[in-house]
């Protein structure tokens, strides 16, 4: 029980830590290669919060997938792209990003307070799941019923996200393409 | 376990974070990372709630949609963005100040 309140902070501090060097970073690939390292935290993240297919699927698709692809933009889109970054030298917090802060900070103070207001342990929905023993713990199996969910609770929303993600497919190769010169 | 107000408090904390990255970035891929870390927070959230719904996954499982509409937007906006950075040769959001033909 210590040694998972201990991984959580740990990994916490890791995935804010990076994700506040992506924010600060001047090295456009550096903060790439950050952002690898937040969304590893943050599968680690979902292992303790007892997700693991989800993990494992993070890993895959957004560090496999999306961060190669990233990568790949950045080498298609030139050197200007990363010059552009290195042009703007100057402090950590310069006048110009101030008011991106302030609405940072503020939103992050609305939310903080709305929780601490809320406190969502007293919430309904989830008194009844632990009244009624629908909560997970650490030794449930859950790929067995997560596939069976999929195939049948979720069946339409499944069908809907294959269809759109096949749109997005022929839309980024439609997009992509060699534009005919005329 | 851990609670819930741990992990609501953390996917908040990158929340701002990636608005601080949307708003602030002058470049169209960095934005497109801070809505990444937007959409990861809102997965976190996802999750944290998907523990108690043993039975239907209902939370585990939109989480996974998520993921893939990620995939779907990064696919999507990079061929936007190679596309606009060979008419402009410029990713710069706010250099990109004239219709396309």
């Amino acid at each position: 029980m210590m040694l998972v309140k201990v991984m959580f902070y740990i990994l916490a501090a890791i995935a804010l830590g990076s994700a506040l060097y992506v924010a600060a970073a001047k090295n456009l690939v550096r903060s790439v290669f950050m952002f690898f390292v937040t969304l590893f935290a943050l599968a680690g993240l979902y292992v303790l919060a007892l997700a693991d297919f989800v993990a494992v699927t993070q890993i895959v698709i957004y560090v496999g997938g999306i961060l190669v692809l990233i990568l790949f933009a950045f080498m298609l889109s030139g050197r200007e792209t990363l010059e552009v970054l290195q042009q703007q030298k100057g402090k950590f917090i310069s006048l110009s990003k101030l008011p991106a802060v302030l609405l940072a900070l503020m939103f992050f103070v609305v939310m903080f307070v709305a929780l601490r207001q809320v406190n969502i342990n007293d919430a309904d929905w989830v008194k009844t799941a632990v009244a009624e023993g629908n909560i997970m713990k650490p030794d449930t199996v859950l790929v067995e019923s997560i596939g069976v969910n999929l195939m049948t609770r979720y069946l339409l929303p499944f069908e809907a996200i294959s269809i759109l993600l096949l749109f997005a497919l022929v839309g980024a190769a439609h997009l992509s393409r060699k534009e005919p010169q005329a | 376990m851990i609670g819930l107000n741990e992990f609501l408090l953390l996917s908040a904390a990158l929340f701002c974070i990636g608005l601080y990255i949307v708003v602030a970035k002058r470049n169209a891929i960095q934005i497109l990372i801070g809505v990444e870390l937007m959409l990861n927070a809102a997965i976190l959230n996802l999750v944290a709630f998907g523990k108690y719904d043993k039975i239907n996954n209902g939370g585990q499982v939109f989480a996974l949609f998520a993921i893939v509409l990620a995939a779907a937007v990064t696919a999507v906006a990079l061929a936007i963005i190679l596309n606009v950075y060979r008419q402009y040769k410029t990713i710069d959001p706010s250099k990109i100040n004239k219709l396309g033909d």
